[in-house]
């Protein structure tokens, strides 16, 4: 373990609440709006931080519990993810299964929290949530077994490291539609559009967040922080398998991921900006649709 | 039936009120459930109390109640409106079984009077007052107890995995408050209950003896975003009782002022359905160009809303040339604008599948529950209230009535969207032939004894207005319906069977009006 490995994390725990100041000015800029400061979600943490939580009389523990565990459950999981050229800080055979718990425990805290306010909003968020994790987790995880295979790695780091030419012209199938699948999983685990609207107002359509409208304060700063972290992570993995290699430059590849990460951050603002929402009942096709995806390339792996 | 229980006017036509038919309940009612058979809407039904004199007096006789019940019935197919009116006591056999239309306007009056519609299959308040006679309740609430709005008893469902979902009164949005009560299993709506009433500030109690200094205001701020449409019915209605002749230059910049009202609120509209799926180009563009054609309503008067535009005898600001050539320049730049941004919406396959199929209403059930305005256009019907019983410049200057076939949300925007393009070519044609002369004439007392029944197509869809004077020509009872009032219920049956996180699209894609309902 050098200072290198540090890179990864110390830039998640820094850089990933500017990605949705980058989504957000992009989508101004196609609405013809100036838009928010690119800095809007780091006033939006220190704001939040500084205010009191209120908490209903109907809730229990769990309902304190839940930003925290995500928050925590955010932080290791960051140890775990690679970025570009640097591999993680943690790596271990098989660490994969562990990011993915945690990932899924976050997910659990903030469904049984949701489900602790007794409120019928919350509840239809959580299990909208759930039905959709339920898509996206296998999906994820053919992502994973395609990549095992294909580089013969059991680990994140080696499992995501930057592809070469070679690479592309070899497999460049496998890869094609293993970025695909990622990037549906990511837009979905992160309620983007096409699958949720991070934008809207009407508690009847959401699903992210609709489960912590009822945490405030400290609390929902944990909430905002945790799905930055989130956001970045899954983002990290996708730009890992499109960065060319560096050659060992660390500052090129310092300039490489932190341009990548914000082009990935453009690209989603386009994304959102271009499309409307899907209606809910069609959002497990496209789930489904990743999974698929994700399973021909583990298919074009096996020949 | 007999020949005489129903007398025929024009839209806008003084008639003396000892000429309308006063029938018996029994013809009334055949009167009303035929003439709905036969395809005529029920544009207003409401109550008037009658005075102690009026009971004992002339009117006097055995098993006639206290309350003169008037109907006005829309009879498209002959431009002209059919008024009838009865008397009932304390309770009548309901017209709501046989004529669904009726369905609100019934619980309205039992609310505002103490009688009690026999038979009414879901009797319950729709704003939440006592009554307007002290101690005659139709539900037997005692007077000294304050009512709670939506406190009452909604529909409900049982079963293992059915919930319930309530929104509101208080919303995320910057809207006004309703309370939607949702009957779900899983993401499948079975039903949906709509309450009203928060808004509710006795605008119709509060015009009586007018008019006053305060009527105008009162009709200015009934529904803030109809301004001109309410302002201009009742204008039309005053003028009628007043045998007031409005110049044609006034009447020209009425219309123009009703077509920039509709265009400022369509093009909102399509912007924020944009906004509910998430599509943001539209979104924003229209937000921005709707305020371009509020703007011009201000070039014209000064306010964006229109208020204080337009007088009973004519407008109060006139256009100059200037001004004119001014508004003529804008309204083709936001015509160029709007269309980019509206254009966008078809051109998008994620947004036409979004719309498409969404809250539908059949034709058959637009009809049988009387809707009005671009919701009964989008479901194949031809209401349009400019074309089949013009008042005003709309005698002369036709618009076509935009319809569509499907009656879903995509249905109820492109609909939006045709009348759109109409309307700056109707205010286009009128600017270029803008009539000389005053703008405002005279007008004197009211009529006494008399009514008149004044329609006007607001964006929304049909404003009736009718106004009845007492002996010294001043208002006796005023009934206002806003196209709302007959709208909600299309919402709350275009939810059957859909999904509920498509109820902001579809709700945003009636847009109705709470405090146009709640008076």
């Amino acid at each position: 373990m050098n200072a290198l490995s540090f890179i990864p994390l110390l830039l998640a725990l820094i850089l990933s609440p500017l990605l949705f100041g980058v989504i957000n000015r992009t989508k101004a800029l196609f609405a013809g709006r100036r838009g928010q400061p690119l800095l809007q979600t780091y006033y939006d943490l220190w704001k939040l931080l500084r205010k009191g939580a209120v908490y209903s009389r109907t809730t229990t523990w769990i309902f304190r519990a839940g930003p925290m565990v995500g928050l925590a459950a955010a932080w290791v999981a960051a140890t775990l993810v690679p970025l570009g050229n640097f591999p993680a800080l943690i790596a271990f055979p098989a660490d994969f299964l562990l990011f993915a718990g945690l990932l899924g425990l976050m997910r659990f805290f903030t469904v049984v929290a949701a489900l602790d306010t007794g409120s019928s909003f919350e509840g239809m968020g959580a299990s909208r949530e759930v039905f959709f994790s339920a898509l996206t987790e296998p999906a994820l995880f053919v992502v994973l077994a395609t990549l095992a295979r294909q580089t013969g790695q059991l680990s994140l780091s080696t499992m995501f490291e930057p592809v070469s030419g070679a690479d592309w012209l070899h497999g460049g199938p496998v890869l094609a539609l293993v970025i695909i699948a990622l990037m549906i999983v990511l837009l979905a685990e992160n309620a983007r559009i096409p699958v949720d609207d991070p934008n809207t107002h009407l508690e009847l359509t959401m699903i992210h967040e609709v489960m912590v409208l009822d945490h405030s304060g400290p609390d929902f700063a944990f909430i905002l922080y945790a799905a930055a972290l989130k956001l970045w992570m899954l983002g990290a993995l996708v730009l890992s398998m499109v960065l060319p290699s560096s050659g060992g430059n660390p500052w090129l590849s310092l300039a490489l991921v932190s341009g990548g990460m914000f082009g990935l951050a453009v690209v989603i603002g386009v994304i959102e900006s271009v499309m409307a929402r899907l209606r809910l009942l069609v959002v497990p096709q496209l789930l489904i649709g990743a999974g698929a995806v994700a399973t021909v390339a583990l298919i074009l792996t096996l020949r | 039936m007999t020949a005489n229980s129903i007398s025929t006017v024009r839209n806008g036509q003084k008639v003396d009120l000892a000429n309308l038919p006063l029938v018996a309940f029994g013809d009334f009612r055949d009167a009303i459930v035929s003439a709905v058979k036969a395809g005529a809407r029920l544009s207003a039904l409401f109550g008037v109390a009658l005075q102690e004199a009026d009971v004992q007096g002339r009117h006097a006789a055995p098993g006639l109640g206290d309350l003169r019940l008037f109907a006005v019935l829309a009879q498209e197919a002959e431009g002209m409106l059919a008024v009838t009116s009865t008397r009932v006591g304390d309770t009548y056999p309901a017209l709501t079984p046989d004529c669904p239309q009726a369905h609100w306007f019934e619980r309205e009056i039992a609310e505002q009077w103490g009688v009690k519609p026999e038979g009414h299959p879901w009797l319950k308040p729709i704003r939440f007052h006592h009554s307007y006679r002290k101690g005659r309740d139709a539900w037997n609430r005692p007077v000294e107890i304050p009512i709670q709005p939506g406190v009452t008893n909604f529909f409900t469902m049982t079963g293992d995995e059915v919930h319930e979902v309530a929104v509101g009164p208080v919303h995320a949005g910057i809207i006004e408050p309703g309370h939607f009560r949702f009957q779900c299993h899983g993401e499948k709506v079975y039903h949906l209950e709509i309450s009203l009433g928060y808004q509710h500030r006795g605008v119709e109690r509060a015009l009586i003896g007018g008019p006053g200094k305060r009527t105008i205001s009162y009709m200015e701020t009934l529904a803030g975003d109809t301004t001109i449409g309410h302002t201009l019915t009742y204008c039309e209605a005053v003028e009628a009782l007043a045998d007031c002749r409005v110049p044609a230059r006034a009447q020209a910049l009425r219309a123009i002022a009703l077509e920039l009202e509709r265009l400022a609120n369509h093009t909102g509209d399509l912007g924020a359905l944009a906004n509910d799926i998430g599509y943001l180009p539209t979104a924003s563009y229209c937000g921005r160009i709707r305020g371009d054609f509020l703007n011009l309503t201000a070039l014209i008067c000064g306010n964006r809303f229109g208020r204080g535009l337009i007088r009973p005898g004519g407008v109060l600001f006139d256009l100059d040339e200037a001004r004119q050539k001014q508004l003529e320049e804008r309204l083709a730049e936001a015509h160029k604008d709007v269309t980019n941004a509206v254009e966008l919406l078809w051109d998008t396959s994620s947004v036409r599948a979004r719309f498409e199929n969404a809250g539908p209403v059949s034709r058959e059930m637009a009809v049988e529950l009387g809707l009005v305005g671009v919701v009964a256009r989008a479901s194949g019907l031809g209401h349009d209230v400019r074309s089949q019983f013009p008042s005003g410049i709309y005698r002369f200057a036709q618009i076509p009535v935009s319809s569509y076939h499907t009656g879903s949300v995509f249905a109820r925007a492109y609909v939006r969207w045709m009348e759109i393009q109409r309307s700056i070519a109707f205010v286009f044609d009128q600017l270029k032939a803008l009539p000389d002369g005053p703008v405002r004439s005279e007008i004197g007392t009211l009529a006494a004894n008399s009514a008149v029944v004044s329609l006007t197509e607001g964006w929304r869809g049909e404003i009736c207005h009718v106004a009845l004077t007492d002996a010294h020509g001043r208002f006796a009872h005023y009934k206002i319906v806003d196209p709302s009032f007959h709208n909600w219920m299309g919402l709350a049956l275009a939810l059957r069977n859909q999904q509920i996180s498509d109820f902001p699209l579809c709700n945003k894609s009636f847009n109705l009006s709470y405090c146009g309902h709640d008076l």
